[in-house]
């Protein structure tokens, strides 16, 4: 099963939902890997929706596991895209023709859904009008705050910043803005006493 | 009376000292032998005469010496300086909110002159004479809350105020209790204090918000708050953490007097005019241990308070490793007499330490 209870945290850290259908004249859909099974029970719970939906799915790793199934539930668009670095400009321009009425449902993992929240937020849709769900990896997308460098699909605490080379261990501190939790050097005050990097959440 | 400005540093050799008027009016945050959080806020209607609360603004001899690390820090990291762009107009209500109170209370030191959006600004301790146009951003060498920020003590958090909440959109912040505006920046009042442990829990938050959303125009309000650094950086960020982390485990027995210092937060609270933000200035006091038992009430008391602070507050500030230590200096200091109340030193009342 794709789905993961995550445990109660601070007050920072985003929770998500479960995806609903909801009425609305257009209907904005962008998932990565698992992600698309939230998709699936939404196609499955309202069939009608996905008449007037545009889908953009990131199969990260997944493979073709989910393109056939997702094109069977006959969305107006599916686009398969390679990454979702390179989904941007399509969202932004999907984004840019919003009318009032627009809804938008986000799944996958957490670094997806809080990329392409900041593009919702940012072309003016209301929170109210979007909804998320996790699905799959726990990965997290990380800022390492000594040099600012993003690392995606951080699975481990630590884990080494892919632009600094610091060692960081994982807060759960979390910056909507940046769509990403916050990673502090774990050995400042021991130099090179660094604990051997453990799965999150096992 | 007349500053006479300090020429220290707060890094690298460590120069920063308190003179004795300094130690005197120092902000003693705990008004009684024990501390926990608490929605300790008050009004910000002046305080006794020379203390840090008599002014709006308060201006002490480390003005010119702070002021030169901020331009270091910035220098280093532009971004702990940030505005969104709906904040200018905020920005401007902080600068003339500034630049009125400190003409107005060190009119020795500070200038202003207005002829309707004509300003001249003379700011005697930094050798700034200064004319522009008010609410013109280009008549000014950075945007105004920068522009002010770089001549005034102190972090500033400035809060738009929408949904019933306060949203951290613009900041100067260099000398900061281990904190990222960078990270922070847009997040509202309960997810930047996200981190902060058993406050959550206690309701303090919540309580916190309300008064704050409240805080009206020309009545502004304050509270203390504090936590320990080791030698008087002022620039304990997070973003050089990797770089100052080390110095805490350089305390002995032998320097910890000198090294670890009581840092003090005077925040305060102000509603802004025109864009109804709420701006939050931190200003940042240092004291070495071994100044802060030259008031023998104060020695006796933080030995008190460090000794029974939660783990859970000793540890989000950053001093559980320390603690020991500190706490074994500080017990040559406490004789076990009773403390008055208040934060005051009570200097004329209070008994001298009773050497046992
Ligand atoms: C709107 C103005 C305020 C701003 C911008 C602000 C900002 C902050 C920030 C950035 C932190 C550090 C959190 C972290 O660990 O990352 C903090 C800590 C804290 N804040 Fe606030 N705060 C404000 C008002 C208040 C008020 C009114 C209270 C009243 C009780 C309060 C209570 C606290 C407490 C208890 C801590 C933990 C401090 C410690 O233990 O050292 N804050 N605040």
């Amino acid at each position: 099963m794709s789905t993961f209870r995550f445990p109660p945290s601070i007050t920072s850290r985003p929770v998500y939902g479960t995806l609903a259908p909801r009425p609305g004249k257009a209907h904005l859909m962008i998932a990565d890997a698992e992600g698309a099974e939230a998709l699936l029970d939404l196609a499955a719970a309202d069939p009608e929706l996905f008449a007037n939906a545009h889908v953009i799915f990131i199969p990260k790793g997944t493979g073709d596991r989910f393109t056939e199934p997702l094109k069977a539930a006959n969305p107006s668009i599916l686009h398969v895209g390679p990454s979702y670095a390179a989904s941007v400009p399509r969202i932004r321009r999907v984004l840019s023709d919003a009318h009032m009425g627009l809804q938008v449902y986000l799944a996958g993992t957490e670094g997806l859904m809080g990329q392409a929240m900041n593009e919702a937020t940012a072309a003016g849709i209301p929170h109210s009008a979007i909804q998320t769900e996790h699905r799959g990896s726990v990965a997290r997308r990380m800022q390492c705050v000594h040099c600012k460098g993003i690392t995606e699909d951080v699975m481990t605490d630590p884990f080494v910043c892919a632009h600094c080379g610091l060692t960081l261990f994982v807060r759960d501190h979390y910056s909507r803005r940046h769509a990403a939790f916050q990673g502090v050097c774990i050995d400042a005050e021991d130099p090179g006493n660094i604990p051997d990097p453990v799965e999150l959440y096992s | 009376m007349t500053i006479q400005f300090n020429d220290e540093t707060f890094r690298d050799d460590y120069t920063f000292h308190n003179s004795d008027w300094a130690i005197r009016r120092f902000p003693f945050p705990f008004h009684e032998d024990s501390y926990m959080y608490s929605v300790n806020m008050e009004q910000h209607r002046g305080g006794p005469a020379g203390s840090v609360y008599e002014k709006r603004f308060d201006v002490d001899e480390h003005y010119v010496s702070e002021m030169k690390d901020r331009a270091i820090v910035l220098a280093e990291d532009p971004l702990r300086c940030q505005s969104l762009p709906h904040m200018t107009l905020a920005g401007w209500d902080l600068l003339e909110l500034i630049m009125v109170s400190k003409s107005e209370d060190y009119p020795d030191l500070f200038e202003l002159h207005r002829d309707g959006n004509d300003w001249r600004w003379i700011n005697r301790p930094l050798g700034i004479d200064d004319r522009f146009t008010f609410l013109d951003e280009a008549t000014l060498p950075y945007g105004p809350m920068e522009y002010i920020t770089r001549q005034t003590q102190g972090d500033f958090a400035v809060l738009d105020q929408r949904d019933e909440n306060l949203w951290m959109d613009a900041g100067m912040v260099t000398t900061q209790a281990d904190w990222s505006l960078d990270f922070d920046i847009g997040m509202n009042f309960f997810e930047w204090h996200a981190p902060v442990p058993l406050a959550h829990e206690m309701g303090i938050f919540k309580r916190a918000l309300k008064f704050l959303l409240n805080v009206q125009q020309g009545n502004p309000a304050r509270r203390l708050n504090w936590t320990m650094t080791v030698n008087p950086l002022l620039d304990t960020s997070p973003e050089n953490y990797h770089k100052w982390g080390i110095q805490k485990t350089t305390l002995t027995p032998e320097n910890i007097g000198s090294k670890q210092h009581l840092r003090v937060e005077l925040q305060t609270f102000f509603r802004l005019p025109r864009s109804n933000a709420l701006v939050f200035p931190i200003r940042c006091y240092m004291i070495a241990l071994q100044d802060v038992v030259t008031v023998p009430k104060w020695g006796r008391r933080l030995h008190r308070v460090l000794r029974d602070v939660p783990v859970e507050l000793a540890t989000y500030k950053g001093f559980i490793g320390n603690r020991p230590l500190i706490v074994d200096y500080l017990s040559q200091f406490d004789d076990g007499l009773p403390t008055s109340d208040g934060i005051w030193p009570d200097l004329d009342t209070e008994p001298p330490l009773r050497k046992g």
